[in-house]
Formats: structure tokens, sequence, C-alpha cells
């Protein structure tokens, strides 16, 4: 791509770790990434949030060097993906999104056969596996095989087998889809760790909560293009407002009750199925000027915006509908 | 190559749990075919005359096609479900592609184990069939790379194709309506010149009748160069054919 004649290669600076331009995917006739244009810095935690179906997963497996791009430019360590995707490939670290471990051998033999995968000699993997397993807390596991352990223990396993070759940057597909909160967020404390180490994540998410936890930077993807982009906080002091009043109301009130709502402070108001949404600089204030209208909701709440609100606010929907 | 034998290591390290079972169908099918067709079938056929069959009796006319045969099921078993599993249901050919391994170097990596396992089946049962008195002449030793070449005529194209299979479903038909009428009717059992007229250019074309033919000739002692040449050189080019198909099946399969 880069290579086509007429256009400059672009030599990523180096701290410049992957870049993107025009980047697209195609299935067919179906679109699943529509041109994306981002980079990711040395060091950084980047996130692309969106609900399913948004060109998360495309846009990773390309970075992973196992789906060609079918336009646009994408170059990874200053390098082409289609060409040198062995040699990329070998600098990244790679937990899919469904487990892809293997379950009829034990956990030790996993990170084994995944070493040698990148000619690791076995001194060196038998060291790392040790520093490893203790690092997601498998230690007691090694020598059992993996299919009967539970969902989080799997997905720890996963995140370890991805750190066998120490690379540079570390890809997450969707890290905790699938599991139960608790094992969330031990998982959460694991990345985050890795993120205090130093280590390059860049993870895909459907949860804002992970997003707005973990990224220093994310983009919001729906439809295969990107809404935005910033850090968790400047998107939501760009795209919402400080406090967010929710009110629920009776069953099927809520339309009804929107067009009561005129003159009360709110910069904008959502209404969901289930509850109306004032984006307010003061959610207090607006509560006392819903209540002085006689409209009294059956519960209300005021909150901190988050990235769900500013993913409602770009695209009309909700994140995890 | 270094990388494809990264993934041999791997089916290796699997093999290390499952190989208890494959030893049972590996021996005993040998001893069972061979006693029962061979010794106890081949005495009705013996009394009524082996002319047909070169004048050797029925059980040294039968091993060295069983064995050829036996060399097709193993190389059916190798390439079919746990190829298809891999990708489909544990995975891990994805895990893999994830490294710096490629689409091909998983592919040679299991044509190297199924290569082992082809070597492995056919060096017993060569001991069996020497244990049953059906080895007759130094050439049968030629045997062993025969039938791991018949076997691999099978492997390399039925890989390719499980590598395009979206339901396991697809090998009940190809065991059902392939290996099957293959095993019964390529001179396995019976010369082929037994066959109708109409049918027998089909048997020519079947890898497997290449396969026999040429085990057969070398444990008999009968072989000619050209006839060797032409069996040789066609299970080579299915070889061939089917390693070509394969480095792009398992390339789209797992680079989409």
């Amino acid at each position: 791509m880069s290579e086509a004649p007429g256009n400059v290669t672009v030599v990523a600076a180096p701290d410049i770790l992957i870049r993107a331009k025009g980047l697209t995917k195609t299935f067919g006739d179906f679109t699943a990434v529509a041109g994306i244009d981002f980079e990711l810095t040395r060091g950084e935690v980047f996130g692309f949030l969106g609900p399913n179906g948004a060109g998360k997963s495309s846009t990773m497996r390309m970075i992973g060097c196992v789906s060609p791009p079918s336009g646009g430019e994408l170059s990874i360590f200053g390098l082409d993906p289609v060409r040198d995707g062995q040699a990329i490939r070998a600098r990244l670290g790679v937990v899919p999104q469904e487990d892809t471990l293997d379950v009829e051998l034990t956990v030790r033999e996993n990170l084994l056969i995944y070493g040698r995968y990148f000619g690791l000699r076995r001194d060196v993997i038998r060291e790392r596996t040790a520093r490893l397993l203790e690092f997601v807390q498998l230690t007691e596991r090694a020598d059992d095989e993996v299919e009967p352990l539970s969902g989080g223990m799997k997905r720890r396993l996963t995140i370890a087998r991805s750190l066998i070759s120490d690379p540079e940057v570390l890809l997450l597909d969707e890290p905790t889809t699938g599991l139960d909160p608790q094992a969330r967020h031990v998982v959460w404390d694991r990345l985050y760790r890795l993120k205090q180490q130093g280590v390059t994540l860049v993870l895909t998410t459907h949860y804002m909560d992970e997003a707005e936890q973990l990224c220093d930077r994310l983009v919001v993807m729906d439809g295969g293009k990107i809404a935005a982009e910033g850090s968790p906080r400047e998107l939501i002091d760009r795209y919402s407002t400080a406090e967010v009043l929710e009110l629920r109301f009776g069953l099927d009130e809520h339309e009804k009750m929107a067009g009561k709502l005129e003159g009360v402070p709110a910069e904008r108001i959502e209404v969901l199925a289930d509850r109306i949404l004032l984006y307010t600089a003061d959610g207090d204030a607006a509560l006392g000027a819903v209540r002085a209208r006689g409209l009294e909701p059956v519960t209300s709440l005021v909150r901190r915006s988050t990235l769900e609100d500013v993913f409602l606010r770009l695209t009309g929907r909700r994140l995890e509908d | 190559m270094r990388a494809a034998i990264r993934q041999l290591r791997f089916w290796m390290t699997n093999y290390r749990r499952t190989w208890r079972g494959s030893i049972y169908s590996s021996v005993l099918n040998p001893v069972l075919y061979l006693g029962a067709m061979g010794v106890g079938l081949g005495s009705l056929v013996n009394a009524h005359g082996t002319a047909s069959l070169g004048g050797v009796s029925y059980l040294t006319f039968l091993a060295p096609g069983l064995m050829a045969a036996a060399a097709m099921q193993t190389a059916m078993g190798e390439s079919t479900y746990p190829v298809f599993g891999s990708v489909k249901w544990l995975k891990t050919y994805q895990a893999a592609a994830a490294t710096p391994l490629r689409p091909a170097d998983l592919f040679h990596g299991h044509l190297m184990f199924t290569t082992l396992r082809l070597a492995m089946n056919s060096a017993v049962f060569l001991a069996i069939m020497a244990a049953f008195g059906a080895a007759r002449s130094p050439w049968v030793l030629a045997c062993l790379p025969a039938a791991v070449l018949t076997g691999l005529a099978f492997a390399t194209p039925i890989e390719a194709y499980a590598m395009t299979c979206k339901k396991d479903s697809s090998f009940a038909l190809l065991f059902r309506f392939g290996v099957i009428p293959l095993f019964l009717f390529s001179g396995t059992f019976f010369p082929i010149t037994s066959l109708p007229a109409v049918v027998r250019p089909l048997a020519y074309l079947t890898p497997l009748w290449h396969g026999v033919a040429l085990c057969r000739s070398l444990s008999l002692g009968t072989a000619q160069p050209g006839q060797t040449a032409l069996h040789v050189g066609y299970l080579l080019a299915v070889t061939a054919a089917g390693i070509y198909a394969g480095n792009l099946t398992y390339r789209r399969r797992l680079y989409a």
C-alpha cells in the first residue's frame, strides 16, 4: 500500500508505533471498517470503544497482521503488515476475543508451545513462565490441564501467553467480555499493572467503565467509522455535561413526561425506554426545577457523565444494547 | 522449515496424550484384518486356486494392499477432524497464526506429523505382516516409504479441503462415499481386473489403486521400473497438488 507508485512512503517517527490512514476493511459488499485514521504512541493505553459490529475486531485483526487491509494505509513499527507480517507479529502479543488455548494441554505446556512459536529457547520460556504465572496468579495450576479452569483463569492464562514473547505492544480484543464482575476486576487489575510497567496496550471494548479505567486515549467507533477521539476526560467534557440527572417515571410515561420538562435547566434531554436523562451542569438544581413543576419521578439519580453518555450523544444509541 | 518444525513439536506434545488410543487401531486393525480376511477367508480362496492372484496365497496377495489402504485410513484420520478442530473448535490455529508462524508453516508442520504417524503405523503393519509370514521379498521393506507416500497423496488434498469446511458433517460424507468405496474397490481385496470394464478406468484414477499396486509389486518382488515410476509419479503429483491447494486454503481461512 505504502509502496504504491506516486505515494511517498511514510516513515513512522520512532515513538509512533502504529499509524493508520484511511484504513478500510471490506468483506464482499460489507464494509467492516470504513476509512479510519489513528496513531498509537509508545507507552500509552489506546482503546477502541464501540458496540458489537462497530469494526473494532476487524481493526485489531488488521493490526495483528492476520487480515490484509482492503484499502488505506497501515504501518506498524514502520513496517508493512502484508509484506512484513512475520516480523511485526514477532513483536506483538495478542489476546483474542475468544479463548484459543489448547484445553487438552496443561497451563505450562500452553506457554511452552506458544513460546516455541516465537522461537524462544526453552530456558528462557521456563524462566518467563514462572514469572508470568505468578503475575496472573496461576502458579498453583501450572501443571493442571486447561479444560477445567474457570473463564477468568483462562482469560488470565491467555494474557500470560500473550506476554511470553515480551511484546512491545499488547493487543486485547474485548478482554473481559463474558466474565463475571469479580473475574473482570481481577483482569482489570492485571492490565492496570501492565500499564504501570509501561507496556503499550491496545484494547477494544464495549464496556465504558473498562475504557474509562484503563485507556489514556480512545476512539469511539460506530458503523466502521471513528466518531470521536480523545482521552476519556476530554471526550466527556467535549460531548457531555458535568452532571446527568436520571429520572424514572411510571411505565410508558417517559415520552409524555419529557414534554413537560421544557424549561428545566438542561442542555439536552434524552428519552430512553426506561428513563429520561437530563444533561446539565447542576443535577440537583435541575431536579429541584422538575419537582417545582409538580412532577414526582419514581426514582431520581444525579451522577457524573460517563463515556456511555458520550456514546449516546455521538450515535443516538446506547453501548451495551 | 524451522517454523514448521515448531508446529510439528506442538502435534507431538499433543500426541503424547493420545498415543495409547491410537496404538489399538494401528496394531489391532492389521491383526484382525490379516487374520479374518487373509487367513480365514484366504483358506477358501486358496482352495479355489490363486492363479488370478499371481499364484501366491491370498494372505500374501492381500497384506501389501491392506498396508496401502491402512495408510489411507491413517491419513484420513489425521487430516480431517484434527485439522478442522484446530481451526473451528479449539481455535489453536488462530492462536498460532498470531505468532510469527505463517499459515503454510502450520500446514507443513501438521504434514510432518502426519508423515511420522504414517511411518509409525506402516512400520507396525510391516512387522505384523512379517509375523503372519506374508512378507516374501526383501523388497517388502520398500513398502514402508510407498505406504507413506500413498498416505500423503490423501492427507495433502484432504487437509486442504478440511480447511474450507464450515461443518464437520462434510467428513461423514467423505468417509461414506469416498474412503469406504476406495477401500473396497481399489484392488485391496481382489484384482481390479475382476471389476466390470466400465468402472475399471475409475479405479486407475484413484491414488489408492496406485498405492496398492505399488506396495503389492514391491512385496511380491514383481516391481517393474516403468510401472513403479508411474505409480510413484502419480502419487507424488497428487501430493504436490494437495500441498499447493493447502497452502491456499490455509491462508484463506486464517487470513480473512
